[in-house]
């Protein structure tokens, strides 16, 4: 109760009430939580928008006539949607919702600005919403995960400056003697992901939605990989560990396994991360020194990944039970095992020999959806399932029982798409290689896309099963939400379980 | 490379992988204990605590392996700046050396037949067999795998010839490339849209397709004035600088009314790249008995 009365002597500017239920306790003792439900769910909202974009172009290269011949539903122009409304849709806003929350509860401290905190809600929803209009109206830059034109590109920094704000100013009012680790990843992806966007998306404008990249040549692929990695690094990764140092030791309710461990991890994890970019471009005109740095550099991340997957996993050591009666917390260390397995996979993606067999095939793909997936989807599904209630002033979500089946459909959905990466991956490698005896290719291209179909068709059913769940998910929550009228609580007492 | 970077790029890559080293020692270091207990950093977050344990013993010495491991790969690979690593190995090295071998292990059997004339060639079932994989690997993305062509790309299974026909037209085309270019509105950059829709119905009428009969008469004369120069007064092109034949019905683009003033308003850009050094002479030898044999 130290820190309750700790919070209590505290005085932190309110300058407005959020809400009924907020308004009946000092405000003084309350934490911004209007933020974090508008995240959590949105999180929901873009989760299905993202998938459903995912599933359909999927289908496009099962049955191309799925292209619908527009020029606005063809595969070039929907990819880059589905991969912005998933990253930066789906996972931007778990983000923004958990760390809002963590930073809060782990500082016990409020938001240092409201104001501040629901512009970064209302700014990143209308960079979402304009992503989802002008991608599939042609507008991009061209560079992977990095396509927003330049105007797009200065409200992202605006919005990030902000959040980068909220998040910093609230760490330096807390009321806590230390800093929790999941508050050093949350601000070390913050950090990094503003340094990388700003560095990778200089640019010239020539009209009001086409720009040319400031860099030419080689030097604007290892900027765009710089960044391209580095969206997975610190956006997919850094990130996603602050959510697992919280939601997991919480929903365990175990103390985290190894604090020494989190601090080699973390600085071992962000000083490698951003050199590994140059594997993306091995034996191409990336000189070679570059490409070695990128090279040993995502061999050397295999411990500091490892690192964060044992904390995570050995934090459940005496509550192992748990997983047999409680899906939430198996969402949460099923995605570790995801975690730990695509961290296993990369840096053997990046050793040069290995990566002449996977470059440019599905293997690559399946890499990324295993993340996606198995480690980022399903971590921040497990934590919502956690939070939403808690938001709402409830105990439990509206069905446990939806969360498990929720649970397989989200597992079963990953492996099938994993699984028919990995097998038209390493097909597609080695078609590519097979010669003739007159040293010709046995396999022209085409050859391999026609081999590849039934994987295809695997991958799509895959994703089809896992965003089944989100709908679940999103019923779910509908039903959840619903119910707080009758359990109008407090937030005070909310915030006391 | 200059000095200062080279230093630079050896300073950060060491630095950052003796950087890991020492946080790994420096953190075990301070360890007091190598077993599991129940003591915690005393903090507590929201209720989360924190156990105090070491560092997983077999995770410290996969991380320690991985350090050491690439130091050793910056010993033997250009790594650090202009250092060239142990080995003198470069890709470029590596490329050379795999380019040589196989030019050894193949080199003959193109070889059998670089010398013999292509008609002679074209009736070599082997070296037929040859071409046609050889067609496949490098010419089938654009004119198809059945040699067929599509929308701008040649086919080249129908004796209609842009640049001619005959064996050494091919093996020119093949090694050396050829640059297509009309440009807009042919000669006649003042051509006006009337214009335009007079010399289209006159080219339609080629094949007894105009739309307009009075406009196609018209458009003798814009003929005269904006393409003849290229595709011959009788309209029947030029193989000498690759202006099609437009009597004959056959069509690199579209033939529609539509697809012809698209081309007239716009001009056409087509570049078909140079062989010559991507395959031997001996491999370009078969390729062009193989596309002889197509229409012979």
């Amino acid at each position: 109760m130290q820190w309750f009365i700790h919070t209590c002597l505290r005085i932190i500017p309110h300058p407005k009430p959020i809400g009924k239920a907020m308004s009946t306790v000092n405000a003084n003792l309350t934490y911004n939580y209007k933020v974090v439900r508008q995240f959590a769910i949105m999180t929901v909202v873009w989760g299905i928008v993202g998938m459903s974009m995912g599933v359909l172009i999927a289908s496009q290269l099962v049955w191309p006539a799925m292209n619908l011949d527009f020029a606005w539903s063809h595969f070039g122009r929907l990819r880059p949607l589905h991969t912005n409304a998933v990253i930066y849709g789906f996972g931007g806003s778990a983000l923004f919702a958990t760390s809002y929350y963590v930073v809060q509860r782990t500082c016990q401290a409020r938001l240092i600005s409201d104001g501040l905190a629901s512009f970064t809600f209302w700014g990143w929803q209308a960079i979402l919403v304009s992503a989802a209009i002008t991608l599939p109206m042609g507008f991009t830059t061209s560079k992977e995960y990095a396509e927003l034109e330049w105007p797009i590109d200065i409200a992202i920094t605006i919005v990030w400056v902000a959040y980068a704000l909220v998040f910093f100013g609230t760490i330096m009012k807390r009321a806590t003697k230390h800093i929790y680790v999941a508050n050093w990843f949350y601000g070390a992806f913050i950090i990094t992901v503003a340094v990388l966007h700003v560095g990778n998306n200089l640019e010239l404008p020539a009209s009001a939605f086409k720009s040319y990249s400031a860099y030419a040549g080689v030097t604007d692929a290892m900027m765009q990989w710089w960044w391209g990695h580095n969206a997975v690094g610190f956006f997919l990764t850094a990130g996603f560990l602050g959510m697992m140092y919280y939601f997991v030791p919480k929903q365990a309710n175990r103390p985290v396994y190894s604090y020494r461990l989190s601090i080699v991890h973390f600085w071992a994890l962000i000083a490698t991360y951003v050199w590994a970019g140059g594997h993306h471009l091995h034996y191409s005109a990336l000189p070679d020194w570059a490409q070695t740095a990128g090279m040993i550099m995502s061999l050397i991340l295999l411990a500091p990944s490892w690192g964060g997957m044992i904390n995570g996993m050995m934090t459940l050591s005496g509550a192992w039970h748990k997983l047999r009666t409680d899906p939430i917390l198996r969402f949460l260390v099923v995605s570790l095992s995801f975690y730990g397995m695509s961290t296993f996979e990369g840096p053997m993606m990046a050793i040069k020999t290995v990566n002449a067999l996977s470059h440019n095939t599905d293997w690559t793909i399946g890499h990324v959806h295993s993340g996606a997936l198995g480690w980022v989807a399903m971590i921040s599904i497990g934590a919502m399932y956690h939070l939403i209630p808690r938001l709402w002033g409830m105990v439990e979500m509206y069905s446990i029982r939806l969360i498990n089946v929720h649970f397989w459909l989200a597992t079963v959905g990953t492996v099938l798409y994993i699984v028919a990466m990995w097998v038209n991956g390493i097909m597609q490698g080695l078609m590519w290689r097979a010669v003739n005896e007159d040293g010709t290719l046995t396999y022209s291209f085409v050859e391999s896309v026609e081999a590849s179909h039934a994987g295809y068709l695997v991958r799509m059913i895959g994703g089809a099963i896992f965003l089944s769940g989100m709908l679940l998910m999103a019923y779910n929550v509908y039903m959840t939400v619903r119910q707080k009228q009758a359990v109008a609580q407090d937030n005070a007492a909310a915030q006391a379980a | 490379m200059s000095t200062f970077w080279s230093v630079w790029i050896s300073v950060i890559v060491l630095g950052t992988v003796f950087g890991c080293m020492w946080l790994l020692f420096a953190t075990r270091k301070s360890q007091t204990t190598d077993v599991e207990t129940d003591r915690t950093t005393g903090h507590s977050y929201d209720g989360i605590e924190e156990y105090d344990n070491p560092l997983p013993k077999w995770w410290f010495y996969l991380f320690l392996a991985t350090c050491i491991f690439s130091l050793g790969y910056l010993a033997l690979y250009p790594g650090l700046g202009s250092f060239k690593g142990l080995l003198g190995w470069t890709s470029h090295n590596q490329w050379e050396a795999e380019v040589a071998a196989a030019e050894e292990k193949y080199g003959e059997i193109y070889a059998q037949y670089g010398s013999t004339p292509v008609p002679e060639l074209a009736k070599n079932e082997d070296a037929l067999k040859i071409g046609q994989r050889l067609f496949a690997n490098n010419c089938a993305v654009c004119h198809g795998s059945a040699a067929r062509g599509q929308v701008g790309f040649p086919n080249l299974t129908d004796d209609d010839w842009l640049y001619g026909g005959a064996p050494d037209n091919i093996l020119h085309t093949l090694k050396n490339g050829r640059m297509g270019n009309m440009p807009a509105k042919g000669l006649m950059p003042s051509m006006t849209d009337q214009q335009v829709d007079q010399v289209v119905n006159y080219v339609l009428s080629f094949s007894g397709r105009e739309k307009d009969a009075e406009a196609a008469k018209a458009g003798e004369a814009v003929f005269a004035q904006a393409c003849a120069g290229c595709h011959g007064a009788d309209a029947k092109g030029n193989q000498g600088i690759g202006s099609p034949n437009l009597t004959d019905n056959t069509w690199l683009y579209g033939s529609t009314y539509d697809w012809i003033k698209e081309t007239v308003m716009n001009g056409r850009q087509n570049q078909m790249p140079a062989q010559q050094g991507r395959l031997t002479d001996d491999q370009i030898q078969i390729l062009a008995a193989y596309v002889y044999s197509l229409s012979n």
